[in-house]
């Protein structure tokens, strides 16, 4: 039996146009999918240049993210370090800055007459920009910022006494780190380290603006989706399954902190 | 001298200034309310809070000496530390728990393993090693901390109110085990407690701590029939009164005045009562009793096989009587009663 608490009329008609609005898009890109020829689009250099491109720099990102954002998470949450607030606003500015704007003050900063980029080049002849390089940067650079935040907000309301009866037993602070802290915050850690491997793959704006589309060097997949489109389309499509379905695989590894939110 | 130590700590408002030396086999029970300073103090001793002035040796180490700015933090200072809520680490088994203090101060792995196994052996826990610290009952957990405080065998143990998170029936077959563990322990042992029971138990001296400072050291039996304070009075069950004591006679501070058996003793003392000695009439007594005293019943309560009532008298007393005499007597919230007590049971000593 339906209890009291239905729906008003007009809340189910918009939720229902809600969701059929985020609904139908992915639809139709199933719809329209060439399923027969999809091994074909997508075994075709391009396409495996992108994919391969995608996965390598997403990747690299991803360790650079986790390898030098954790230690900014650790020192924002345990720190006393004076002026945190404004290094969380200064942090998770990317998380809001559109990535074109992203990609500009890349550039400005790494290009070859950028404040830290002419120096790059005039010493060691090193051109970040338009080189594979320069996608992992500005990959990083989008996604550290969903790292940061989960693994600080991790560290926080993780118990301290924690660390502190780890120091009591002789542990050294790295060793407390390595063997206490880190693994209580585990699960946060592979959240925000696979939120962060997800923004990294999907990165375009920031990307494109920042290191160009150059197929092979620079053209990961939503570049290459992006580029396709006006040619071949169905190869754009192809590809933009791939990128559906990591996505997917991505919400499933999640599930746990998103999914199941919602009290039943 | 295993555990010597000044320390001085000030807080807001709230200021520790204990001298605490333990010597090697002695626990030493610190007893005192919430807020008296006592984990305080044991987050100095263990580095975990630094010190403003003072100084603490552990065995032969200075550990730490504020004028000199000496400080070893916790990981380098002998110490075991078990928390109130043990605070096991959430993520790794039982025997990982015991062996992570080995681990840390590089034992290797297998060396740490099999030493870690032997203390869960000697604590009875060793089919509990591969659990989580979350499988465990309160009791378990309690001897796992143990173990893992222990195995390193530091020269200082530090206990925070060891028993507090155990239910009744836990509470007291782990004191009985605690007890026969810190006697084969043979280092300095602090335990902090606000239950007076553990502090008997458990401890060869106790030391009274309130706002911060010491107000008595004794052994356990001394601290419990000679309280020199309200609250250790309160906690043993004790009625304490103050006066100016001359020839046998003491008079109140509160007013009144009693009569003790010592009549060598002079000048401000403190007069215990034991609820027990007191007795109860319904008239005025007659005869020997040279201590008696009229008031009004203010509160009866059934404690076991017992009674205890609260009499509003000068000076107020509680006294401790059958449920036969409360019967007999008809006894009841308001009546007015009498109370006497021999001079003999009387015990005045110096404050």
């Amino acid at each position: 039996m339906s209890s009291r608490r239905t729906t008003p009329i007009p809340v189910g008609i918009l939720a229902a146009v809600g969701v059929a609005f985020l609904a139908i898009p992915l639809v139709g890109l199933l719809l329209r999918t060439p399923w027969s020829r999809l091994p074909e689009l997508l075994s075709s250099p391009v396409a495996l240049q992108a994919l391969r491109l995608s996965l390598v720099c997403s990747l690299s990102a991803t360790v650079i993210a986790v390898a030098i954002g954790v230690p900014v998470a650790w020192v924002l949450a345990r720190s006393a370090v004076p002026g945190t607030t404004f290094v969380r606003a200064l942090v998770t500015l990317p998380l809001v800055l559109p990535p074109v704007v992203g990609g500009v003050a890349l550039l400005l900063a790494f290009g070859r007459r950028g404040l830290i980029g002419q120096f790059l080049y005039d010493w060691f002849g090193v051109q970040l920009p338009f080189s594979t390089a320069g996608v992992i940067m500005a990959e990083a650079f989008v996604a550290m910022p969903f790292l940061v935040i989960t693994v600080e907000g991790a560290l926080r309301s993780a118990d301290p006494r924690f660390d502190e009866a780890a120091a009591t037993l002789g542990a050294s602070q790295w060793t407390v780190l390595r063997r206490v802290t880190m693994p209580l915050i585990a699960p946060a850690l592979l959240a925000g380290t696979v939120l962060a491997w997800a923004r990294a793959l999907g990165e375009f704006g920031a990307t494109i603006t920042f290191a160009g589309n150059l197929p092979g060097v620079t053209q990961t997949m939503p570049l290459a989706v992006y580029a396709a489109l006006d040619g071949d389309r169905d190869a754009a499509i192809a590809l933009s399954l791939v990128l559906l379905i990591a996505s997917l695989a991505v919400l499933l590894l999640l599930r746990d902190r998103y999914l199941r939110s919602a009290p039943s | 001298m295993s555990l010597a130590s000044q320390l001085r700590v000030t807080r807001d408002s709230f200021t520790l200034d204990l001298d605490l030396d333990v010597p090697d086999g002695e626990v030493v029970g610190l007893l005192g309310p919430n807020g008296s300073g006592k984990s305080t103090a044991l987050r100095c001793l263990a580095g975990l809070s630094p010190l403003a002035q003072g100084r603490v040796q552990i065995g032969d180490t200075i550990v730490e000496d504020a004028s000199r700015s000496t400080y070893l933090p916790p990981e380098r200072r002998s110490v075991g530390y078990v928390f109130q809520d043990y605070l096991l680490f959430p993520h790794m088994s039982v025997a990982d728990n015991v062996a992570f203090g080995l681990r840390a101060r590089g034992v290797d792995k297998r060396t740490a393993r099999s030493r870690a196994g032997e203390w869960l052996e000697r604590l009875d826990i060793a089919d509990l090693a591969d659990r989580k610290p979350r499988q465990l009952s309160g009791g378990q957990a309690q001897r796992a901390a143990l173990a893992r405080a222990l195995v390193t065998v530091p020269d200082l143990l530090l206990l925070d109110e060891p028993l507090a998170a155990l239910d009744a029936a836990t509470r007291a077959s782990v004191r009985a085990l605690m007890r026969s563990h810190l006697a084969d322990f043979g280092g300095a042992v602090v335990l902090v407690t606000h239950d007076p029971i553990d502090a008997m138990v458990l401890a060869d001296r106790v030391v009274v701590l309130e706002d911060g400072r010491a107000v008595q050291s004794g052994s356990p039996a001394d601290v419990a029939q000679r309280p020199a304070s309200n609250y250790v009075a309160q906690l043993v069950g004790v009625n304490i009164v103050r006066g100016d004591a001359l020839e046998g006679a003491v008079s109140l501070t509160q007013g009144g005045s009693v009569h003790v058996a010592d009549s060598r003793i002079s000048g401000p003392v403190i007069v215990a009562i034991r609820p027990e000695a007191i007795s109860v009439h319904r008239k005025q007594p007659e005869g020997s009793a040279r201590n008696a005293w009229p008031g009004r019943v203010t509160s009866i309560e059934s404690r076991g096989d017992v009674v205890r009532i609260e009499v509003a008298s000068e000076p107020p007393l509680a006294a401790i009587v059958t449920p036969g005499a409360v019967a007999s007597l008809g006894l009841h919230e308001g009546a007015s009663v009498w109370l006497s007590v021999k001079a003999t049971d009387l015990d005045a000593y110096p404050t």
